[in-house]
């Protein structure tokens, strides 16, 4: 039998702090990009209860994401925002999520994040995160905008760390090890970079 | 005296332009913040570095 929504949240309550879980519930975080960084960040959001998700993806799953990003085999060449709200509604049925199937541009970038109160950068190309931070810490300096930058390749993962660099930026990742390089993506160590992301969107809830 | 992404450089009075190019920085794929200040990419050519800033320059790379 399906918890209902009081059980669930009873028990989130119990482990995060009633106090910690009223803030999550509250709390609407976008994530622009949904492969292996922004996959693995939805689930830990929506696994904490955060209470709004905003999905937003132009793409579809392909066989090759697989290895790292949070979809199942016969999700393959469904639209991304689809693929991971139905995953998120089997984990979580109770929060409100909200997909976007477009790309992310300079142009449509604000209106798509107006909502949210923390914006997560979980792009491949270094130019879309670039594109992204910029526009979201020029014109929308309220929101805060977390970024990964290096997590390629099999090197230690405990060289990712989470830095701040303004009030409301913070980045993730090894900051050099770049897919360009020839090295590819590797599950655990995406993974460990899209958990200091989620986290950090935690503590930032919680600590508002 | 600057420091530049942690790093203490001469670049006083310099134009943030000259410096990115000269430190092989790609404008595409960087954010740069001056004292925590956030420099909107369309005004880099005429960004003077004043003695004392903190630049801070985010240079992306692929993944994710």
């Amino acid at each position: 039998m399906i918890p209902s929504k009081q059980e669930f949240y009873d028990a989130l309550a119990a482990r995060h702090g009633a106090d910690n879980q009223k803030k999550l519930d509250g709390a609407t975080v976008a994530i622009c990009g949904l492969g292996g960084l922004g996959s693995n960040i939805a689930i830990c959001l929506a696994r904490a209860g955060v209470g709004r998700l905003i999905l937003i993806d132009f793409d579809q799953v392909d066989v090759t994401n697989l290895h790292r990003q949070q979809y199942k085999i016969n999700q393959v060449g469904m639209n991304k925002t689809d693929a991971l709200a139905e995953n998120l509604r089997e984990i979580n049925p109770y929060i409100l999520i909200e997909t976007h199937q477009v790309m992310i541009t300079e142009g449509n970038a604000l209106e798509l994040t107006k909502d949210a109160d923390i914006v997560c950068e979980a792009f491949d190309k270094a130019e879309s995160k670039a594109m992204l931070v910029n526009t979201i810490l020029e014109k929308a300096p309220d929101r805060y905008i977390l970024s990964s930058s290096g997590m390629a390749g099999f090197s230690d993962a405990n060289l990712i760390t989470t830095k701040r660099i303004s009030e409301k930026f913070y980045l993730s990742g090894d900051s050099v090890s770049d897919v360009n390089d020839g090295i590819g993506l590797i599950s655990s160590r995406v993974m460990v970079c899209a958990g200091h992301e989620a986290h950090k969107v935690l503590q930032i809830i919680i600590s508002s | 005296m600057v420091f530049i992404s942690g790093k203490e450089h001469e670049y006083v009075n310099a134009n943030l332009s000259d410096v990115l190019k000269e430190l092989n920085y790609n404008k595409d794929t960087i954010a740069v913040e001056i004292n925590e200040e956030i420099v909107p990419k369309a005004t880099y050519d005429e960004t003077v570095i004043k003695d004392g800033d903190v630049v801070e320059v985010v240079s992306f790379v692929g993944g994710g």
